[in-house]
């Protein structure tokens, strides 16, 4: 039976404690994209600022919300900041299949992601870093949708940098 | 002679199973009731000896499913001290109930401009519907401010009501626990002109409800609140307001004839019954209003507001400034439910590390964003009582928020 120490590793209560990339940024040039969990009313806004080389220069977190919610953004944010809008996607892919997440189980955002997905585990572990911990959330299905919360509005972001 | 109220948790199966290893303290009545083995019995029995589709067959046990509908019809109707069981419509549930006013009254009856009024603590179900008609037909929206205590804020209340052609209001909050005072607001309403519509799905299942005494034109409520299964609801109103009514869903049943060129809408409440009814859940909901009221609902009211009551207080004692308790602070002033923060942590955590021993609350915005934001907060975790809960419940409470302090400890 999954223990809360599966859940709250102490990775992710230092990332909610002291979030990363807190803030917002300059619209334009970065873009600005809000995620919302209906069914708790989690809160996630992603700012990313893409440069003409399609690298991620600058990414700051708002919003509000549970421990997972706001750790996994705030994680996500220093993962995909100085990556390049590949990277980016594939990290989020990797992020997905720790979530045990195929595309398609999650509605339309980032559904261009395509790589990563049931792959290679110990590629994505490697890939992940820290985000890692975040795999005891799998173990309570509720919490998924806290977790991805944040790829999925950075997801949205790239395509609308992209745009 | 009124049940021992203290006796009640052994009538509840589900309460002996263990969740983590823990006894079940179930602290989410608000979001829906347990069932007593009188109810669940009542579902079965009607399934393995009764079951027939109603007002249609001649033979014996589809008479009988025919007196089983229409006898829970009779109970419910005395529970609220409705004139005749024909004010009575059996829906899915106080969403459907409410929809189905604003869509066959306020579709009849509202037009562009003409305003509805309603409260910043109404549950979405009291809200979307009439931001649908304002969408469809361009009525107006006017709202009930709450104040700091968590009680609605009245000082404008004839200017709002001004020209309304309708008052929506929540007998008692789902997050708050607020009591309304009805008799009030339907007295300036019908001062106004307006009618009154009621939510008591948070009112009904807890304290003795009189629609007359009320003076409510309106009233939606759901069964599984009120220890009935889940799928039945009920709208109750007058029933020249029912008569006067366009018909809702069209079908089988709700029709007296059907030619080519039309149909003939049946009498109330059959007119808003289209297709065949859910008769086991009206046979349960039966089933539960002959155990509450052998309770009695004045016990069930005195049940709550001690134990809500110890519940203040303990929480109150054993984590001071830590546990922020929303809505008004004078138990008899409220229903059991208890919308708390605690210590900044998000309610999904607490939610989270309670789950651990055993005890089941709500977090998130329950279903009451516009009030959500009048309190300044997201979400909160919220703890609601009923007639199987005990001070061991509330101790438990008490005992695991502990557990949340020690995994949030900053």
């Amino acid at each position: 039976m999954p223990g809360l120490e599966d859940l709250y590793r102490e990775i992710i209560l230092d990332h909610y404690r002291s979030p990363r990339n807190r803030g917002d940024l300059e619209t334009p040039p970065a873009v600005r994209v809000e995620g919302f969990n209906p069914l708790c009313g989690d809160e996630i806004i992603v700012y990313i600022h893409v440069d003409e080389g399609k690298r991620i220069v600058d990414v700051a977190i708002g919003g509000q919300g549970c421990s997972i919610s706001q750790s996994s953004a705030s994680m996500m944010s220093a993962a995909v900041k100085g990556k390049t809008v590949d990277e980016a996607r594939k990290l989020i892919g990797a992020f997905k299949g720790l979530m045990s997440i195929h595309e398609g189980e999650i509605g339309g955002d980032g559904s261009e992601t395509d790589i990563g997905i049931g792959g290679d585990v110990e590629s994505t572990a490697t890939q992940l870093g820290d985000i890692e911990a975040l795999k005891g959330v799998v173990k309570f299905p509720v919490r998924i949708k806290c977790a991805t919360l944040g790829w999925n509005t950075l997801a949205q972001a790239l395509d609308e940098a992209g745009s | 002679m009124n049940k021992l109220i203290c006796d009640l948790k052994s009538d509840f199966p589900i309460l002996s199973r263990l969740v983590h290893d823990q006894r079940l303290v179930y602290l989410d009545s608000a979001n829906t009731s347990q069932k007593p083995q009188a109810v669940i019995d009542a579902i079965s029995n009607y399934y393995e000896k009764t079951n027939a589709n109603v007002h249609r067959g001649s033979y014996t046990i589809a008479v009988e499913a025919t007196d089983a509908l229409e006898s829970a019809r009779s109970k419910t109707a005395q529970f609220i001290n409705a004139v005749s069981a024909a004010e009575v419509v059996f829906t899915k549930n106080a969403t459907e109930s409410m929809n189905l006013i604003a869509r066959c009254w306020g579709g009849a009856n509202l037009d562009v401009d003409d305003v509805v009024v309603i409260t910043e603590m109404e549950h979405h179900a009291n809200i979307v519907p009439w931001h649908m008609l304002a969408a469809q037909k361009g009525i107006q929206l006017r709202w009930i401010p709450i104040a700091s205590d968590g009680r609605l804020d009245l000082t404008s209340l004839d200017q709002l009501l001004d020209g309304a052609k309708l008052l929506s209001v929540t007998a008692m909050s789902n997050v708050l626990g607020t009591l309304n005072p009805i008799e009030r607001l339907a007295e300036a309403a019908h001062a106004c002109g307006a009618l009154l519509a009621v939510d008591g799905s948070q009112f009904v299942p807890h304290l003795a409800t009189d629609v007359q005494a009320m003076g409510a034109d309106f009233m939606v409520f759901t069964g599984h609140k009120m220890l009935g299964p889940m799928g039945i609801g009920v709208l109750w109103a007058r029933a020249e307001l029912l008569e006067a009514m366009p018909a809702f869903l069209g079908g089988g049943e709700m029709i007296l004839d059907v030619t080519k060129e039309g149909f003939k809408t049946n009498d109330i409440p059959w007119k808003f019954e289209a297709g065949t009814p859910m008769v086991a859940e009206a046979v349960g909901l039966g089933a539960a209003i002959d155990y509450l009221s052998a309770i009695g609902m004045h016990e069930v009211r005195r049940h709550e507001v001690s134990l809500t009551a110890y519940a203040l207080r303990t929480l109150t004692e054993r984590h001071g400034n830590r546990i922020v308790i929303h809505g008004p602070s004078e138990p008899a002033e409220r229903g059991g439910v208890l919308s708390f923060v605690y210590d900044d942590v998000h309610p999904h955590d607490v939610a989270q590390v309670l789950d651990q021993a055993g005890v089941c609350v709500r977090a998130g915005h329950h279903c009451a964003k516009p009030l959500m934001r009048a309190l300044g907060v997201t979400a909160t975790s919220r703890a609601s009582v009923y007639v199987y809960n005990n001070e061991a419940d509330i101790d438990q409470l008490a005992e695991s928020l502990n557990d949340v302090s020690a995994t949030f400890s900053f």
